[in-house]
């Protein structure tokens, strides 16, 4: 194993004179790690410290007709029974906090739950091992209900409705849409003008995050009516605000404490653990710890949540891809926690790091009856790029190119516009492209080698175009049987350049080799004559190309007369709030107490 | 039955951040009198680095050695808010609330210096070994710890600073998806070469070479470590991890790491590394987040590696033995694709 730093690239963009950046100084904290003394939550071992266990559902999917807890409550070591009526607000989702979605999720379930694992009690005992025997003595009347497993599947009319905030199966988005959207150019023209036609279906695996210290947290009375919590939280203030708001307790009379944590790889977000924690203290006025089990950990604690994917790319006989079309259905499992949020930042991230002159995409945040998915490393990402790397060799294959020089050819560059209309600055694909088959020893042609980020980008290639849009997919159609859709239109591009769809190819190598050979300098994707290029139907004035321009063209026709038309607005100046429409409303990022 | 090899390649980008913007962080940072600092976050340390990151981040800025500052994460009464350590964005986010609490902090340092050299702040430079001194006059100096102690006892100043760092909430269009999702984005690219067993079915990871670029690597030994880590866990999310082996359906779920298969010691490959730096414009002296994205490209090129080596494309993860096989068999057999 080597690691090199590849100093002389960009190395006119850095100043490496520096003190103590780009050290490999030795970690402050090295010493406590090494020597097994850092603390910590677990490592605050109150005496007389009670334990918490949770009563979870066997269950897919199953009705609660009652709970007989009467002989649980009354055996030995066993302190309290939390009961869903306990906890002060019972209903909560997590980017509440952000204002984002709505409240879909209790603490401990009354009347129903929708995943295996599910909890709706949990015993407070003086030992873990009491706790675990009460819990297996509270007698649940469970009536099982029908359950669905697949995304696809979920979003059938009659599919059973899993999660009755969101009674289609689907996260509602921008109270308008049951997916979200990203509509870029016209790829259904260019499809029928693309050489060759590529499709994949692709399915990402549900992981566990797998730290070695699982979900956990130690609640205690603090002195003047306060609560402290040690925590494996990866972000205090978010499970702070998560407990506050569940437990109706201010701000300020919780005191977290973490910092210090055995890996989290976004499995400690859903903060579920502390306000269960800080509830048995309230309930008892005892220390209560509420530690996951390992097997909590991997069955019942979100995972990374499955992600199927139908990509559709249509692609020139040299290469050039000029359409990527995309379905996805992100597996929430029965409650949003974070999903919602990830397929927004997965569509910000199509089409990957290519340039490509139309991109459309419907992605679906589906609920389904499993343990509720959430963040784990590179969260709304790693699933989609999973796909579009699969997809670029075999497209690669295709086309019979070398799948290195293929990514360099349609990699983005320097100036690029990227689909969700904004400018590609800092880039470094190609290099690192370069850097890695030269490291494998795996050949590329020489115009390949000398290609650059920051060159052969912008310019045509950063011009808006003209972009079919359409209102399928509206809340409550699929669920009817209602088509919704049909209506397509065209707006025009909201920066002035000219507007073609059509591929812009980078400008030939810059510098040019030393001596090339006359084949050497028509590299295969410097042929924009060679294929047909797309053209939209209706094409603006030709403009000067200032990408950064404010001023749209005019506004499209609309078929909604009554809604603003947001194409109107300059992209940088978009409201936040606009009628009808209150996702993000908050500016603040944490809930107002 | 025989042993294939298998070369697969992919690269991809990574946003740094939450998406849309909208997640502030804070710091502060302050002095004791000797000139020791102290920086109060409540972001969380999970392995990865974030105190020694910001530690460096605030020396650098202070122009103090690395020595004289230690880091606090995560207690809610003293350290300010902080959205936590997710998205890659502790060192973007975070480090530059450090940075900009330890400018604020600096200049009431070297304004203290000034006043004790009798000189115009302006004039000041730190040499980041824990001196003050006069531009072109490095013999009238005054050490880092002189200065906060005459900040504090003679002159009657904090030597302090607040830092807070917002990207501001991005909208997010429903009709065309337009939005300003993030600021900067890491990139990298990565070569797997396999060997594919067809009569097991089983893939064994032989080699990794790769290139990360990650803005600036504020300490290459972190760095270091998140890479080859990421790239065990794109390797394990490839070929062997997932709770639903059987997924749609919920049965053969493991339940501890006896079930649970993630590669050994055993099974890591070598990996060749190299970093790139492009500083991010808006990046704590230019970093980027290298946390998430390391893991990505490897599950693609395993996939295309496999392809490579034997002919079948393995569309569903993980790709396991039984996946392997099952495309061979309906193949009529291994087709290698050639060596690349």
């Amino acid at each position: 194993m080597s690691v090199e730093f590849r100093k002389e690239l960009f190395a006119d963009e850095r100043d490496d004179n520096l003190n103590e950046i780009g050290k490999g100084t030795q970690r402050q904290d090295a010493l406590g790690h090494v020597t097994g003394r850092s603390p910590y939550f677990d490592d605050h071992l109150f005496d007389g410290l009670l334990q918490i266990r949770c009563v979870r559902s066997p269950h897919h999917h199953a009705r609660i007709r009652s709970v007989d807890f009467s002989q649980a409550a009354n055996m030995p070591g066993v302190v309290k029974v939390i009961r869903p009526d306990d906890v002060p607000n019972n209903f909560n989702t997590l980017l509440s906090l952000l204002n984002f979605g709505r409240d879909d999720e209790a603490l401990l379930s009354s009347k129903k739950v929708s995943y295996v694992g599910e909890p709706v009690l949990a015993i407070i005992a003086s030992s873990d091992r009491q706790a675990r025997d009460a819990v297996a003595a509270v007698k649940v009347d469970w009536e099982v209900l029908p359950h669905v497993l697949d995304v696809e599947e979920a979003l059938k009319p009659d599919a059973p409705v899993v999660n009755e905030v969101y009674p289609n199966n689907s996260f509602d988005y921008h109270e308008k849409y049951d997916h979200q959207k990203l509509r870029y150019g016209d790829v259904e023209t260019a499809f029928a003008q693309a050489d060759k036609i590529i499709e994949g279906r692709y399915q990402m695996s549900p992981i566990e995050q797998a730290p070695v210290e699982t979900n956990g947290a130690i609640a205690a009375p603090e002195t003047n009516d306060r609560f402290v919590c040690y925590t494996s939280t990866q972000a205090l203030f978010f499970s702070l605000g998560t407990a506050g708001k569940l437990l109706n307790v201010s701000s300020n009379r919780l005191h977290f404490i973490g910092g210090t944590v055995g890996g989290g790889f976004g499995g400690k977000v859903d903060s579920l653990v502390e306000p269960m924690a800080i509830l048995g203290c309230m309930l008892t006025g005892k220390p209560c710890r509420f530690v996951w089990d390992r097997e909590e950990e991997m069955q019942v604690g979100a995972p990374r949540g499955a992600e199927r994917w139908y990509l559709k790319d249509g692609v020139m006989n040299d290469g050039r891809i000029i359409a990527r079309q995309f379905t996805g259905y992100f597996d929430a499992g029965a409650y949003t926690r974070l999903s919602s949020y990830a397929i927004i930042k997965c569509t910000g991230h199509l089409p990957g790091p290519y340039h490509i002159p139309n991109v459309k995409s419907d992605v679906y945040c589906v609920f389904t009856n499993r343990t509720p998915a959430t963040a784990m490393r590179g969260f709304g990402v790693t699933g989609v790029d999973f796909a579009i790397e699969c997809q670029m060799d075999k497209i690669a294959h295709e086309v019979g190119m070398n799948p290195v020089e293929f990514r360099i050819l349609n990699a983005y560059r320097d100036g690029d516009m990227k689909a969700h209309r904004r400018e590609a600055k800092n880039c470094a694909l190609i290099e690192c492209a370069q850097v890695a088959a030269e490291k494998a020893n795996w050949p590329i042609r020489e115009e390949f080698k000398q290609a650059s980020s920051m060159v052969g980008g912008g310019g045509e290639r950063a011009a808006i175009p003209h972009t079919v849009t359409d209102e399928d997919g509206k809340i409550g159609d699929r669920r009817a049987g209602r088509s919704g859709g049909g209506r397509t239109r065209t707006i025009a591009p909201s920066s002035p350049a000219p507007a073609p769809a059509a591929y812009t190819p980078p400008p030939p190598p810059v510098p040019p080799p030393a001596a090339p050979s006359p084949a050497a300098q028509q590299p295969s994707y410097a042929h924009p004559a060679a294929a047909p290029a797309y053209q939209p139907s209706a094409a603006p004035a030709s403009q000067p190309a200032t990408p950064e321009a404010p001023p749209p063209a005019a506004p499209a026709p609309t078929p909604v007369p009554a809604a603003p038309s947001p194409e109107s607005s300059p992209p940088s100046a978009r409201p936040v709030n606009r009628p009808g429409y209150s996702r993000f409303a908050s500016n603040s990022g944490f809930r107002r107490r | 039955m025989s042993i294939h090899k298998g070369r697969g390649f992919a690269t991809i980008n990574y946003p740094i951040g939450m998406n849309l913007g909208g997640d502030p962080s804070q710091a502060l940072v302050h002095s004791n009198p000797d000139g020791k600092f102290g920086v109060a976050l409540s972001s969380i340390d999970l392995g990865q680095g974030m105190k020694q990151v910001t530690r460096q981040i605030a020396a650098e800025t202070l122009g103090v050695p690395v020595e004289d500052v230690y880091v606090d994460t995560a207690d809610s009464d003293t350290g300010p808010h902080c959205m936590g350590s997710f998205a890659s964005r502790g060192t973007h986010r975070v480090g530059n609330a450090v940075i900009q609490a330890a400018k604020e902090a600096r200049s009431v340092m070297l304004e203290a210096a000034a006043e004790e050299l009798e000189v115009n702040a302006a004039d000041l430079e730190t040499d980041g070994k824990g001196n003050i001194f006069v531009r072109g006059a490095p013999s009238r100096s005054i050490s880092t710890g002189e200065a906060c102690g005459a900040a504090q006892f003679k002159q009657g100043k904090t030597v302090s600073g607040r830092g807070i760092f917002l990207i501001p909430l991005s909208d997010v269009d429903p009709e065309t998806g337009e939005m300003t999702p993030v600021s900067c984005y890491a990139h990298a690219a990565l070569v797997v070469d396999i060997e594919v067993d067809d009569e097991t079915g089983e893939v064994d990871v032989k080699q990794m070479n790769s290139a990360y670029e990650v803005g600036r690597a504020l300490n290459p030994r972190m760095v270091e470590q998140q890479l080859v880590g990421g790239a065990w866990m794109g390797m394990s999310h490839a070929l062997w991890e997932t709770t639903e082996p059987y997924y749609p359906e919920r049965t053969h779920g493991p339940a501890d790491f006896n079930q649970y298969l993630m590669p050994g010691p055993g099974d890591i490959a070598p990996h060749d590394i190299a970093i790139l730096e492009r500083p991010a414009p808006d990046g704590p002296y230019g970093g980027k987040g290298p946390g998430e994205m390391c893991a990505n490209p490897v599950l693609p090129a395993v996939a295309n590696a496999v392809f490579n080596a034997v002919g079948v494309r393995i569309d569903e993860l993980p790709i396991t033995p039984e996946k392997v096989l099952r495309g061979i068999k309906a193949n009529g057999g291994a087709r290698p694709q050639g060596q690349r």
